[in-house]
């Protein structure tokens, strides 16, 4: 599904290399977790696979389905399946939340030569959904991420994923700023989308959201690099003594 | 499409607005009708005034009146005072008087009408067969299915060529027809009310359309009378350097109510285009009269070559105790744009609103806003404007907000927002506020942003491209002013924000 070799990637603007020659294979129907300390580069490596501005991949490829993700713009790596939860999703005065899913829902169906949903159909989807992740009609109506709490605004991103069913989805700290309840409507949002052909890169601080999302793999990222690798036990690990030991270890 | 709930059908709004952009040219009206013309002499002098008068079968006094207003404009200077940097205007250098050969005899009916201007309106989307609706841009099948009725005066070029349910809105005592067949039909009612709320002697551009106007719509509501469907006028331009000067009269009778649209558009031509309108509206006690505009002239190419240069002036006038206007306006078109929709606020507790759009492009240049004058105690009014400028273009607004001594405990909101895209544009803000007694209220806002990189990236990593990205942004940005549009409008207004941005990203 998602293979990424020896990426190298520093900032356009300054002269700061943030990935180090990263490497990381998720196959088909797994769930991949990264752990890492702050700074480590966890975001620019997601902010790069989606394709936003600011980052020059000096060395390095990452392909999805064997096709090169970097050559391609944003809404095309979206049209491919890939997704991002935004670790913070960004406010749109005045869009409706349920124009915006439509607009994106259509613009990537029509991308890939499929029809476009009627009308009907889509608001039958997006009600079934948006009541799964317990997402309230007037939030349906509201701005797109306009006045919403922490855990609306979390609840929203998985209600996108839901709507724009991606083959590839990364979770960018989905879990920070959530409390018990929202982690776990979020949580079961995403195990409700696991399937044998899509697959997950889940970028947390903590080992908690793994309790509820349980990862086949759990890398530890550090300096730009995946250092370490190993089942979800590695998180157990990082909880209960940090990173310091796993770092020292990794040289 | 078929439409169930509000909600849905903004749904599928955005959804044409999206793939207007994917399917359209930048200007979907640039086609020009081949028609046979009769033009007066180019040039502009008594004899031409005469000329528009006699070919307008108009009596005496109207003739009179267009030869004071002419006397008047000669002595008269061109104001140079707005943001707007264009060339010497050669007045000299233009056609007064366009019409199409086969309107020389008047047709009584629609029936008799050139197929030819039939068709332009039809190409157009602007029906003149009374079954149809006005469904906006693209065509009746995206219009809801319960659609309502629009009355449709259509005006092409120096003439109005038909208008539509005369004979039902007569039955409800609501006169609706060209100017020149009001001022032949209805003399009491012109003579009363035109020049009553923009004076000849008003500005330059006013006082040429009163010299040399040549046609318009007159919308006369009796009292008491809410009339029965929208009135729309479609101003076309359609022959060469020819100037067009419309004039709307529009009187709203005590307690009555109306709701008017106008929509323009102009063929693609290199060269300049003069259009000077003045629109009146007179709302008695009680009245109310909504005042939708889509301006879609020619803006003029991406070199800024061409293009309709757009002065326009329009006042409402509450006369009466707890009348309202509301005007709402979306800008799109014209290489230049020089318009400050007014309203004065004479009868005590009347009301005054200000919807606006303004959307420069490429190296359009719009110097726009309003003007609320309170004279009556416990006036309200509320402006909220949308500046949006991209490529090269300037945006101003400027606008006018005065309490008199005697409006009392009178109120103003002003909101004014504007929108940037790229770095070449300017976006200016120029409010003028005046209060004279202690007890009224003025606020204003203003805020000034770019199109935000991190909304855009959100969007892209949804699906949708730039453009798409773009439209949508903008669109929530004016979702204010496009809320206060009738739906057809609305829609059609969307889909042009959309258009007139294509391009400016990139």
């Amino acid at each position: 599904m998602l293979k990424i070799n020896n990426l190298h990637v520093k900032l356009e603007e300054e002269d700061k290399q943030i990935l180090k020659g990263l490497s990381l294979e998720v196959p088909a129907g797994q769930v991949h977790a990264i752990m890492g300390p702050n700074g480590s580069g966890k975001s620019t490596l997601s902010y790069v696979l989606s394709g936003r501005d600011g980052y020059e991949v000096t060395e390095g490829e990452a392909h999805l389905d064997g096709e090169s993700l970097l050559d391609m713009e944003p809404e095309e790596r979206a049209a491919a399946g890939l997704f991002l939860a935004f670790q913070y999703p960004v406010e749109i005065p005045g869009v409706g939340n349920m124009t915006f899913l439509r607009t994106a829902v259509n613009a990537q169906r029509k991308a890939r030569g499929e029809t476009e949903l009627s009308s009907g159909e889509f608001l039958k989807e997006v009600r079934a959904k948006a009541a799964e992740l317990q997402i309230s009609p007037d939030m349906l109506k509201r701005p797109v991420n306009v006045g919403f709490s922490g855990g609306e605004k979390k609840r929203n991103e998985i209600l996108q994923m839901a709507m724009l069913a991606p083959r590839m989805c990364i979770m960018d700290e989905t879990d920070s700023g959530l409390d018990v309840d929202a982690m776990r409507l979020v949580s079961e949002g995403v195990n409700a989308l696991r399937s044998p052909d899509r697959s997950f890169l889940v970028i947390t601080h903590y080992q908690r959201l793994l309790n509820h999302i349980q990862p086949d793999v759990v890398h530890i990222m550090s300096n730009g690099r995946i250092v370490k690798s190993g089942g979800p036990e590695l998180a157990l690990e990082v909880e209960e003594n940090g990173y310091g030991d796993l770092l020292a270890e990794a040289g | 499409m078929t439409a169930t709930t509000d909600l849905d059908v903004r749904e599928g709004v955005d959804r044409e607005t999206v793939e207007t952009v994917q399917n359209m040219g930048s200007y979907k009206y640039g086609w020009d009708t081949e028609i046979e013309m009769e033009y007066a002499p180019k040039g502009v002098n008594e004899d031409i005034v005469r000329l528009i008068s006699e070919k307008n079968g108009e009596p005496q006094w109207m003739t009179d009146w267009r030869l004071e207003a002419y006397r008047r404009w000669v002595t008269m200077t061109e104001p140079r005072w707005a943001l707007l940097n264009y060339p010497k205007i050669d007045y000299q250098d233009q056609y007064y008087y366009a019409r199409p050969k086969s309107m020389e005899v008047k047709p009584k009916s629609l029936d008799e009408v050139d197929p030819k201007l039939l068709a332009t309106y039809d190409k157009l989307g602007i029906p003149l067969r009374e079954q149809m609706i006005l469904a906006g841009v693209e065509g009746a099948e995206a219009a809801p299915a319960e659609g309502r009725k629009v009355a449709v005066d259509a005006v092409f070029d120096s003439v109005s060529v038909g208008t539509t349910f005369k004979d039902e809105l007569a039955k409800a005592g609501v006169i609706f027809c060209s100017i020149s067949e009001a001022i032949r039909e209805h003399p009491e009612l012109v003579k009363k009310y035109l020049g009553s709320v923009v004076p000849q002697s008003d500005n330059y551009f006013a006082t040429l359309n009163s010299a040399v106007f040549s046609d318009g719509s007159f919308v006369y509501i009796p009292p008491g009378v809410r009339c029965p469907m929208e009135l729309s006028t479609y101003f076309r331009i359609n022959a060469e350097n020819t100037g067009q000067f419309e004039r709307t009269l529009i009187i709203a009778d005590k307690g009555s109510y109306v709701s008017y649209l106008e929509g323009c558009t102009a063929p693609k031509r290199d060269t300049t285009q003069l259009h000077a309108a003045v629109v009146e509206l007179v709302i008695l006690e009680d009245a109310e009269i909504k005042y939708s505009t889509v301006q879609n002239w020619f803006p003029g190419d991406e070199d800024g070559k061409g293009g309709i240069y757009n002065f326009v002036t329009k006042r409402a006038d509450c006369r009466g105790d707890r009348a309202k206007v509301m005007w709402t306006q979306v800008e799109t078109g014209s290489a230049i744009t020089w318009k400050y929709p007014s309203c004065i606020l004479r009868g005590n507790e009347s009301q005054g609103e200000f919807y606006s759009i303004a959307i420069a492009n490429n190296w359009q240049q719009a110097d726009t806003g309003t003007k609320m004058i309170h004279l009556g105690k416990n006036t309200r009014s509320r402006i909220v404007s949308k500046g949006i400028s991209a490529g090269q273009a300037q945006n101003t607004y400027r606008g006018l907000v005065t309490m008199h001594p005697r409006a009392t405990n009178s109120r103003n909101y002003t909101q004014c927002d504007s929108l940037l895209i790229g770095d070449k544009c300017g976006a200016h803000t120029v409010p003028y506020i005046e209060v004279k007694n202690t007890s009224s209220r003025v606020e204003h806002e203003a805020t000034t942003s770019k199109v935000d990189d991190d909304q855009l990236f959100y969007c892209r990593s949804r699906g949708m491209d730039e453009e798409e990205a773009v439209a949508l942004v903008v669109n929530g940005f004016c979702r204010e002013v496009l809320q206060a549009l009738p739906m057809e409008f609305a829609m059609e207004a969307q889909s042009l924000v959309a258009i007139s941005l294509e391009g400016s990203v990139g």
